[in-house]
């Protein structure tokens, strides 16, 4: 009895322990992963680095054309996935909200979000690169890319269509508008912060993938920027890949270089990202 | 006034926007097509029996084999270290966050182990291979330089987050009145936790934990980089292995030409893994939605 009960005692600081430990232990993994790709890659960050094209000798090597693809990448992907995954949530949401067909895609749509990247880029082996011989280019990969990141864009718009009270629906159709003239003059500009984060968070995705491009072929020694949406590309994950795969310690350190501009460029995507948000608190508070 | 209206051009958007959400439906249509077109093509060579039961996986070299259970074996393997880090960690984070920590603290920590969802997974191929490997060396000896366990324990720190953060919604929609009925039977905090709270959110955890399972079956940059891509039927997380994902990934780095039986295979792989995942997916939504039924 007595025993049971330091037992029970024991329990109740155990399991908070336990807790926090696991908690900690989260917290210092992301810490421990820092700090390890800061020391081995902070002493490559130059604007040489930035400004270099990938070489075979690793201190004269950049990261000028890998950066400039992912960034060319992403505009593409946006330009893709924006109209397509922002068109279908608007269906969803604003015109068939209970059919069948709608809940069809609505459970379709969970599942695509689920299924593996390297998949999407097997499909976009199949179709972009060769059915459609967009070859290995920058178009192939974005609308592989747009594909991927589609399910994200359609869940985050669709979350951002619904906060949009319905009275200003009603307010509209009152005044006489159609339904797309008030989805178009009333509910989408209340809804763009909302879609707009939604988005960024789409497309940080996006830049930081690398298998789907490894199946559609980017990884090639690229060294030059894309000039054009039918170009060869590389991107910073498929270089910092490529980096890391060789067994010098030099080329280990560019990746680690990589990386840092890598996580620098999705810190200020969330960063952007995060402030959007806390503008429209602001707003709805006043 | 009236604002101008156009009948025939709102009925045009309407098609526009159809097709959109329609799209969403062809891309599963076109998954599972390319999938198939190419797996059947390959059945015609190799029949499916050797394919799913063969344990010799060689179909690189000259003596070609195409038994898939080393791959499946491998991609296990990791997965169960993965999950093995990740459930307990995950699912205790949860509890502490949602049953003992301050909203303040929940605040700050929800965030921030949100950041490891969104690390790029080919930055934790790099620290598994150049920082959690060597750190594992001078503790196990025998550790080859590539393993299953090294990939693994980081694909866990990869998933933490969705296990805790999923787990804690769940445990988070157990209703008051269950706690406040274990206290009023003189249970304490820590029984409450264990005895009620967490067997009432079964189903939203263990929807969690399937769902952290199917991500870390598909995931593909940790294991290519950091387990090595040595097909290899074992269960020893010490010797460099080979996953579906990763046997994928090397075959299309081979620039292997259209048509041919290597090209075949990464399909009849990809398929599998496919279907894993798929199923997994469906499990895991079923749960949730029973969990949704129960409280809400």
């Amino acid at each position: 009895m007595m025993r049971r009960r330091r037992l029970n005692q024991l329990g109740e600081w155990a399991l908070p322990g336990a807790g926090l430990v696991a908690t900690f232990f989260g917290l210092a993994a992301l810490v421990a992963l820092l700090v390890d790709v800061a020391t081995d890659g902070l002493g490559r960050l130059s604007w040489q680095f930035l400004t270099s094209v990938p070489s075979r000798r690793p201190e004269a090597a950049g990261i000028y054309s890998a950066l400039v693809g992912s960034i060319f990448v992403m505009g593409l992907t946006a330009t893709i996935a924006i109209p397509v995954g922002v068109g279908a949530a608007v269906y969803l949401e604003e015109y068939a909200k209970r059919g069948r067909w709608a809940r069809l895609v609505e459970i379709n749509i969970t599942n695509l979000a689920g299924v593996p990247s390297i998949i999407y880029g097997m499909l976009g082996l199949a179709l972009f690169v060769r059915a459609l011989s967009f070859g290995r280019s920058v178009l192939a990969g974005a609308a592989t890319l747009a594909l991927l990141v589609l399910p994200v864009v359609i869940l985050s718009t669709r979350e951002a269509l619904r906060a949009v009270p319905p009275s200003l629906r009603e307010a509209s159709y009152a005044l006489g508008a159609s339904r797309w003239q008030t989805i178009w003059h009333q509910v989408l500009p209340v809804a763009v912060p909302g879609i707009l984060t939604g988005l960024i968070l789409a497309l940080s995705r996006a830049v930081g993938e690398t298998a789907p491009l490894v199946m559609i072929g980017a990884l090639t020694y690229v060294p030059f920027a894309p000039d054009g949406i039918w170009s060869p590309f590389t991107v910073l994950p498929i270089q910092i890949f490529n980096w890391v795969s060789r067994p010098q310690a030099e080329f280990h350190r560019n990746a680690a270089g990589g990386i840092i501009v890598l996580l620098g460029l999705l810190f200020l995507m969330n960063g952007l990202a995060a402030w959007i948000r806390d503008r429209v608190q602001v707003k709805a508070g006043q | 006034m009236a604002l101008p209206r156009n009948a025939g051009f709102e009925r045009a958007i309407e098609r526009f926007l159809f097709a959109c959400a329609s799209l969403s439906i062809l891309v599963t249509i076109g998954i599972v097509a390319v999938l198939a077109f190419q797996t059947i093509q390959f059945f015609r060579t190799v029949s499916p029996v050797e394919f799913l039961f063969g344990t010799t996986w060689t179909p690189l070299f000259f003596d070609k084999q195409f038994g898939v259970l080393p791959l499946v074996a491998g991609t296990v393997l990791v997965s169960v270290v993965a999950m093995a880090v990740a459930l307990p960690a995950g699912l205790l984070t949860a509890i502490y966050l949602s049953e003992y920590a301050p909203t303040s603290v929940r605040r700050v920590v929800k965030p921030v182990l949100e950041v490891l969802a969104g690390v790029p997974t080919v930055v934790y191929g790099y620290f598994a291979l150049l920082f959690v490997t060597p750190l594992l060396q001078q503790v196990i000896p025998g550790l080859a330089g590539f393993n299953a366990l090294s990939p693994g324990i980081v694909m866990g720190i990869m998933i933490l987050p969705m296990v805790s953060s999923l787990s804690e919604d769940a445990l988070h929609s157990v209703p008051r009145c269950l706690r406040e009925g274990a206290y009023a039977l003189g249970a304490t905090r820590a029984q409450t936790t264990v005895r009620v709270v967490v067997p009432a959110a079964f189903s939203g955890v263990s929807a969690a934990a399937i769902l952290a399972m199917s991500r870390a079956i598909g995931e593909t940059m940790i294991v290519t980089i950091a387990a090595g891509q040595q097909p290899r039927l074992t269960a020893s997380p010490l010797v460099p292995i080979e996953t579906m994902t990763a046997y994928i990934v090397q075959v299309s780095l081979g620039d292997t030409p259209a048509g041919t039986l290597e090209y075949q295979t990464i399909f009849a792989v990809g398929m599998l893994l496919f279907a894993s995942t798929f199923t997994l997916n469906l499990a895991s939504n079923w749960l949730r939605d029973r969990l949704r039924e129960e409280y809400i």
